[in-house]
């Protein structure tokens, strides 16, 4: 083997060489032949001309060697790049469309490929990552501590469990220049679990817990390291305030680790039993609050069918012994990252969906190179005639085809890998919520290029096959004699056609499904929430961060009020603790006005719960249906008294005008009475089934999260500009943000933003690809028949004519095309639904869009070679010949 | 012309070169020349198929080859064989015997 290794690399190396020698050889050959037939007493022409003969020709037996070398597939496939470089550079447009029509294909694959890869295929990056889980509690990713601990000590299956909180913003003060930051709430054996090295200093340990508040300490994320401490080995040891409590800096994590989740980065982690200095709020001891998440490493050879039995009866253990709060708990496995089922399941539908749709592109882009390579067969059907009738072997024609092919393919590969990594590159330095820590590190990795490759050559042979078999079929006798490719013509025009369709029919199912999207998008952006954005600024602040402890919020909310009021301009100001649509929003189980026992099964609702100021609900522009609005009469002396939603009316009391002084419970007890029901709104999702909400004037139940909606006609940056100084006179320690409500609703419009846009690149790549297939049919069909156009311009057609002979099938195939992917595309969208809010194919508008969209790519696409069979001229043309 | 030989001789042809060079190193010419020899000319090897077989076994390391002056002071290519043509030799002989036994046998059986 070695010596055909070597003979190899000298074949391709030194071929002339090689060559050389042989011919040598073969020289020297046929002089001894002559000698010895001259040693039989010919003369020497007649001698050497014997030894020619015996030779059996020079030519002949130096071409046998050469067959037999090594590495001659390759010369061959060397040869037939060459010459495939040569035809493909004589007709650059048609080389420049192929590769184009590629790139495209390929690249918007690569693109949805990689994030499909980053975000569904890519483990989260922690050492040993393949079994680790998310441990959910049904289908919901949150977790409540003492469940948490139970878990980590009663579970046989797992080398660790690990808690891990968002702490939402908090302030940082550094000792000068204090910002906010969203840092991570993590339980001690966090780091130790997951096997992490600290990059400096120590990271905290599961010692260290020794009890609430008793680990001050914060660990940096590399990034935040550098970004804010610019890199400062000494920052191990110093102290730096949080919400105005210190904190020691102990270590800097390792540069590539960002926490578990795969889109949320954190900058900070900080001890969970830190929680109540950090929040303010302790809900460590709460058996009912879950607001943390469970993570865990199996043990090694412990399977997920174990662990899964293993929570089972960790469950039934937990539901038996505390019933009150955990009566029908189970838990459940989940992929980390994503937070469990709630994200990954949109995020999969939806990737799987776009990667089918990019699928689909990349296919309509074989099937215009299939054409555009059958059409541009028959057109060289001389040639391929010429090369077989002087004894080329068909086999040898094809591979020079499909070499072609394959070049245009990889060229258009690699463009479009280029093109996506550079896309790829952006989308993962982009933070789409301008505070949050959050992106999508979807850099291609080396799946991305592998399937990047094997995308291109599959469609590669995917169009290079197209032509075979009319090369296989072409007769070069009848060529030759009459210049077209015979009896074969109208069965490939048959399937050029069905290319044609299909390739249309798939762009149109591109087309509607981009268009319900970006309809959807529109119709949720002017739908109904509950609220009206519009013309209202939000100011956000949280009076912790200030310093205010929790027995003066309801005063201080209230100077706010009044001053934010008294703002020239402002019609209306409320407050809220949370908003409907942002990030945060908490809820909480309900019982009818009779329940004594308030184990969750016994729930009348799980509602969505706020704590609003009286004119509230005017300056968010909700409408109150019913009853009063809270009043500042409704303070801590009071009874109870709350608003709720239509849904909380009609799910507790049957109808809005029965909820008007009803009463229900809280957990525990706490009866309330409803004093007015307003409409319903979206408060997490816009795609959410309609949730009940209630909500409790704020001098009941305060809290220090602070939104404060202010309506005002002028213009945003002025009454911006004039809530700061409002402000700021109360108090200038303030940590304010201020923005329009719409900015702030980014947040829930994200998913029908990224996915609207996304499926929109697709639209418009399927309409780009419609109008250069029709246009290649179009105009090829244009270029071959100008002589017979001609011929009837001479005798006298009419414009109408002429248009129709070139032009019918074109439109035709358009149309058919058209109507066969609308009604794909109307079926397919029925998945969109679930991610773009009011996505509905059944929608004139989309309907009217797509048949208008299909029309204008006609008559794009038609345009030039229409313009070309009617500028026929048939003296020049029958000149010609 | 030597057609019908040639397709008798091919799968032999190895064989029969490997033989010729087993005594001496020969050139392309005195290969052909001692394969009819030793098949008491039965055997007229065309050189469309010789060349070919001898370049495929100096690729495959079973003949080596070097130009030196022939018997009557000419340049040409001498083809010696090597360690592994040696062994080769040998298996191709023993499938040989094994063949020729085999089929010995058939014909023989009727």
């Amino acid at each position: 083997m070695p010596s055909r290794i070597v003979s190899l690399f000298r074949n391709l190396l030194h071929r002339k060489a090689v060559d050389e020698a042989l011919d040598d050889e073969l020289l020297s050959s046929v002089e001894l032949l002559t000698e010895e037939k001259m040693n039989e007493g010919f003369s020497h022409t007649e001698a050497r001309r014997r030894a020619l003969i015996e030779l059996g020709g020079v030519e002949q037996v130096r071409t046998k060697v050469r067959e037999i070398r090594v590495g001659r597939l390759l010369e061959d496939f060397a040869a037939d790049l060459r010459f495939a470089r040569r035809t493909l550079v004589k007709s650059p447009g048609f080389t420049l469309t192929a590769i184009a029509t590629l790139a495209l294909g390929i690249g918007a694959n690569a693109v949805v490929f990689s994030v499909l890869n980053a975000l569904l295929l890519r483990p989260v990056n922690v050492p040993n990552a393949r079994n680790f889980y998310l441990v959910q509690r049904l289908r919901v990713p949150t977790q409540a501590y003492q469940d948490y601990l139970d878990l980590r000590d009663r579970n046989r299956t797992f080398e660790s469990l690990m808690a891990v909180k968002f702490a939402g913003e908090v302030g940082i003060d550094p000792g000068g220049n204090p910002s906010t930051v969203w840092p991570i709430l993590t339980s001690g054996n966090y780091f130790d679990a997951l096997g992490i090295r600290p990059y400096l200093g120590r990271f905290f340990h599961a010692s260290d817990e020794k009890g609430i508040n008793s680990a001050p300490y914060v660990v940096l994320s590399h990034a935040y390291w550098r970004g804010h401490f610019d890199g400062d080995r000494g920052v191990v040891g110093r102290t730096v305030e949080i919400n105005r409590h210190p904190f020691t800096i102990i270590g800097v994590a390792p540069k590539e680790f960002r926490g578990t989740d795969l889109v949320f980065s954190p900058p900070l982690w900080i001890p969970i039993v830190e929680e109540p200095t950090v929040l303010g709020s302790n809900s460590l001891p709460n058996r009912g609050e879950h607001n943390l998440w469970v993570v865990g490493r199996l043990r090694s050879g412990v399977t997920p069918v174990e662990a899964a039995a293993d929570l089972d009866a960790l469950g039934s253990w937990l539901s038996r012994t505390y019933p009150a709060d955990d009566e029908g708990i189970k838990f459940s496995l989940a992929s980390p990252g994503l937070l469990g089922e709630a994200l990954a399941r949109p995020a999969r539908a939806f990737m799987t969906g776009l990667m089918l749709l990019s699928g689909l592109i990349l296919l309509a882009a074989c099937a215009n190179l299939g054409s555009l390579f059958a059409a541009r067969a028959a057109d060289r059907a001389k040639e391929v005639a010429l090369r077989l009738a002087l004894g080329s072997r068909r086999s040898r024609i094809l591979r020079q085809l499909l070499t072609e092919a394959l070049l245009v393919s990889l060229a258009g590969g690699a463009i479009g890998l280029t093109g996506s990594v550079m896309i790829l590159h952006g989308l993962s330095a982009w933070q789409p919520l301008s505070d949050i820590p959050v992106s999508v590190p979807v850099n291609p990795d080396a799946r991305t290029y592998a399937m990047a490759f094997v995308m291109a050559v599959a469609s590669g042979l995917l169009f290079g096959i197209v032509p075979v078999r009319q090369v296989l079929r072409a007769d070069p006798w009848q060529v030759i004699r009459t210049g077209e490719s015979g009896g074969g013509a109208l069965k490939r025009f048959a399937l050029r056609d069905l290319l044609l369709v299909t390739q249309i029919a798939i762009c149109a199912v591109l087309v509607t499904s981009s268009l319900v999207a970006v309809r959807g998008l529109v119709r949720s952006l002017h739908g109904s929430y509950g609220f009206q954005p519009r013309n209202a600024m939000i100011v956000q602040t949280n009076l912790r961060m200030a310093g205010y402890t929790d027995d003066r919020l309801p005063d201080v909310h209230r100077r706010m009020l009044d001053a934010v009021a008294a703002i020239p301009g402002v019609t209306a100001a409320g407050y809220a603790n949370d908003l409907p649509l942002s990030l945060g929003g908490s809820d909480g189980f309900v019982y009818s006005d009779s329940t004594t026992d308030f184990r969750p099964t016994n729930q009348a609702a799980d509602a969505m719960s706020y704590s609003i100021s009286p004119g509230y609900m005017r300056a968010a522009g909700t409408g109150l249906l019913a009853g009063r609005d809270v009043t500042f009469g409704d303070d801590i002396k009071a009874p109870a008294v709350a608003l709720v939603n239509r849904q909380f009316a009609v799910k507790l009391f049957g109808s809005v005008d029965k909820a008007v002084n009803g009463h229900f419970k809280l957990f525990g007890g706490k009866r309330i009475e409803v004093v007015g029901v307003v409409e319903d709104g979206k408060y997490r999702t816009l795609t959410e089934d309609q949730q009940p909400a209630m909500f409790s004037p704020f001098l009941q139940n305060d809290s220090s999260n602070t939104f404060l909606v202010v309506r005002s006609k002028r213009d945003p940056a002025e009454i911006a500009g004039a809530l700061e100084r409002t402000l700021h006179g109360l108090d200038s320690g303030l940590p304010l943000t201020i923005k329009t409500w719409t900015e702030e609703m980014d947040s829930a419009l994200f998913a029908a933003r990224v996915a609207s846009v996304a499926l929109g690149v697709m639209g418009l790549l399927g309409a780009m690809l419609a109008v250069t297939g029709v246009f290649g049919m179009a105009s090829y069909v244009v270029s071959r028949r100008l002589r017979e156009l001609g011929i009837r311009v001479a005798l006298g057609a009419g414009k109408r004519e002429v248009l129709g002979s070139s032009l019918g099938r074109a439109i035709r195939l358009l149309v058919i095309g058209s109507v066969a992917g609308l009604s794909l595309g109307v079926a397919g969208t029925r998945v969109l639904s679930h991610i773009v809010y009011q996505a509905t194919p059944k929608d004139p508008m989309v309907l009217g869009g797509v048949v208008a969209a299909m029309l204008l790519i006609g008559l794009m696409a038609a345009w030039i070679p229409a313009r070309r069979a009617l500028a026929v001229d048939p003296l020049v043309l029958l000149r010609e010949e | 012309m030597t057609d019908k030989r040639t397709d008798l001789l091919r799968g032999t042809l190895d064989l029969l070169v490997l033989k010729a060079l087993n005594l001496e190193p020969l050139h392309g010419v005195g290969i052909s020349r001692r394969i009819t020899q030793i098949t008491k000319g039965a055997f007229e090897v065309s050189f469309g198929s010789l060349f070919p077989s001898l370049h495929r076994m100096e690729e495959k390391g079973w003949v080596d080859a070097e130009w030196r002056a022939s018997e009557n002071n000419r340049r040409a290519k001498y083809y010696r064989l090597t360690a592994s043509g040696r062994a080769q030799l040998k298996i191709e002989e023993r499938e040989w015997n094994q063949v020729v036994k085999i089929m010995t046998a058939a014909v023989e059986s009727a």
